[in-house]
């Protein structure tokens, strides 16, 4: 199989907004992908149709050569991913958290403690999801993505509102998944530390439409050698990244 | 001026009282909800209407009671007989008017609208002597008797040798506390599944945890389904110590049925999780789900007699308030406890509950937003 991941020619709209204009993008097996752009691009939009949680207007969206269309049970197993803020159920240990989401799976504990080890929370086993840190939860977070071994990982923002500390941390887990496991990732990101860190490909996405695709030193230079993400969106658009 | 509007304490008082106005939700519950209470419950104790008084008056076999009584001369003299009633209207402009129905019943129909509520005076007529049955415990109890009474030593044709005697009802089934407890373990299962099961699954909404979830091979009805069970155990637990207690501290006891019990608490959880469901089957915003839990649920807890009566509301809204779930539940939880009640009575309600949950089941599941 050559791409774990292909979206051709997807358009969403709600209401009256066009959240996502005619979107092309193939992602091969293990590659780590950065979907970037301001706020109201359409990367959330576009995480959640890949996610299977919103259905295209028009286009189609296949993972693994399937569909979201009468295949729901199959693909969700090859799925994990962390929403851009989950609250777990706060009076639930971290443990007993993993042990819910692995029965979904139909995975015993080894699985999670295995997951717990992955993320570095065994000293946080026993504590209530309330009293993590803001970190700390979004480990958890990425653990329950990673219980199933998923073959297409999507994190929505994992590390925004996090210290410097904490988002190394998750930048760490993320690279040693690269090294072991045959997983892709679709992250959305604000940080370029985070896209120059952890992916392979840029993909850089305004008003519903891919502006470029790419590895990142190259968009750079493409782009009058732009210095950062945000002169990158300028030389492009004539725009401020973040405004 | 100025001083003052950029004072701390103004600015801060400012900032409070837009954050109040501009929640429309917390408006509702703070000013037209109270309104609509005060509606609601005018009507059933308004003093422009004849408020009417239900007393139960025992028939002994074949001659009427009333024929014979002390209450025969006054009852001649306001002939006003409705639906087999004897009706004796009590005017007084500044009390207000009180219509007295005297209503022919034998002594075990009686007992059955003493625990029931509808009556809370019985009189009797033993040897030209007028016995009046009631728990002196009872407000309303004592009125009655007391305007009976008046009615008795001071009507237009006085009764000379008028004797009475009080009998104080304090038998098991017939106390105020026969009457709550039953609306009590009723008003429970609503109360504890609609917040427990709609205000939860609001809330998992609301923090993006059911879409977190639902992005997992989990069935979907499951989540449901495990939601409702965890509470029906919790409610179980509930009521059993809730009985237990009536039991060791007021000497409350099961006349009827277990199994129509049971069958019956069954029912009655599966209706209001049902309408839990479909309660929360939309709404992401917390406020909003307060609102509309609160808006099914307060007028079951005012209308449904769990506290009092409901037989002061007028006929229209009888018919109307009989027919709630909460009513339907209180009234053959109370008909089991107190009136020894078994499946043939309260089957009707039986259907009607469960029929109640599984329709507002499927309706919420159908339309329930996920995410």
């Amino acid at each position: 199989m050559e791409y774990i991941v292909e979206v051709s020619n997807v358009k969403k709209s709600f209401k009256e907004v066009h959240a996502v204009k005619g979107v092309n993008l193939t992602i091969k097996p293990g590659e780590f992908v950065g979907l970037l752009g301001p706020n109201g691009a359409g990367k959330t939009t576009m995480v959640e149709m890949i996610e299977g949680l919103q259905h295209p207007d028009s286009g189609e969206i296949k993972i693994a050569g399937k569909t979201w269309k009468n295949n729901s049970k199959e693909l969700h197993q090859l799925i994990g991913l962390s929403l851009q803020e989950t609250h777990f159920i706060d009076r639930l240990s971290v443990f007993e958290t993993g042990q819910l989401f692995a029965s979904f799976y139909k995975l015993g504990t080894d699985r999670v403690n295995e997951v717990i080890e992955l993320v570095g929370l065994q000293e946080k086993r026993k504590a209530y999801v309330t009293t993590l840190s803001g970190g700390q939860r979004q480990r958890l977070a990425l653990g329950i993505a990673l219980l199933n071994k998923p073959s297409v990982l999507l994190l929505d923002e994992p590390t925004t509102g996090l210290d410097p500390n904490a988002r190394r941390e998750i930048w760490m887990i993320l690279k040693k998944l690269k090294d072991e496991q045959n997983t892709s990732l679709i992250l959305t990101t604000h940080y370029m530390e985070e896209a120059e860190f952890l992916c392979d490909r840029i993909v850089m996405m305004d008003q519903g439409t891919i502006l470029a695709d790419g590895p990142l030193d190259q968009l750079l230079r493409d782009f009058d050698n732009a210095r950062n993400l945000d002169e990158l969106f300028i030389n492009m658009t004539g725009r401020h990244l973040y405004e | 001026m100025n001083k003052i509007k950029n004072h701390q304490l103004y600015r801060l008082t400012a900032a409070h009282i837009k954050e109040i106005v501009r929640e429309p939700v917390v408006l509702f519950w703070g000013i037209v909800f109270p309104i609509l209470m005060a509606w609601g419950l005018g009507i059933a104790f308004s003093s422009k209407q004849d408020l009417n008084r239900e007393i139960a008056v025992i028939k002994h076999s074949n001659t009427s009671t009333i024929q014979k009584s002390a209450l025969q001369n006054i009852i001649e003299h306001y002939p006003d007989k409705e639906k087999g009633d004897y009706a004796l209207s009590l005017k007084n402009e500044k009390l207000g008017n009180v219509k007295l129905s005297f209503h022919e019943c034998t002594e075990a129909e009686a007992h059955v609208m003493l625990k029931k509520g509808t009556i809370s005076l019985i009189i009797d007529v033993v040897d030209d002597k007028l016995v009046y049955y009631f728990d002196p415990v009872n407000a309303e109890a004592q009125l009655i008797y007391q305007l009976v009474k008046g009615v008795v030593y001071n009507g237009p044709q006085y009764y000379a040798s008028h004797q009475e005697e009080i009998k104080p009802l304090t038998v098991t089934g017939t106390r105020y506390i026969d009457f709550l407890i039953p609306g009590l373990i009723a008003m429970g299962i609503m109360m504890s599944s609609s917040w427990g099961i709609s205000y939860t699954l609001i809330e998992r909404r609301s923090k993006k945890l059911l879409r977190r979830m639902v992005a997992t091979p989990m069935r979907k009805s499951n989540l449901l389904i495990a939601l409702i069970f965890a509470r029906f155990i919790m409610n179980i637990i509930e009521a059993v110590l809730l009985y237990a207690f009536a039991y060791w501290y007021f000497d409350l006891q099961i006349q009827g049925n277990l199994i129509a019990l049971a069958l019956l608490f069954i029912a009655g959880n599966i209706a209001f999780a049902g309408i839990s469901v479909l309660i929360s089957s939309h709404t992401a915003n917390s406020e909003v789900g307060n609102g509309l839990i609160n808006a099914v649920v307060t007028p079951m807890m005012v209308l449904s007699g769990v506290f009092f009566s409901y037989h002061h509301f007028p006929a229209w809204a009888i018919t109307f308030i009989e027919n709630l779930p909460l009513t339907m539940l209180a009234d053959g939880m109370r008909s089991i406890f107190n009136e020894g009640a078994g499946l043939l009575e309260i089957w009707k309600s039986l259907l009607v509950l469960s029929a109640t949950g599984i329709i507002t089941f499927v309706v919420g599941l159908k339309i329930f937003k996920w995410y």
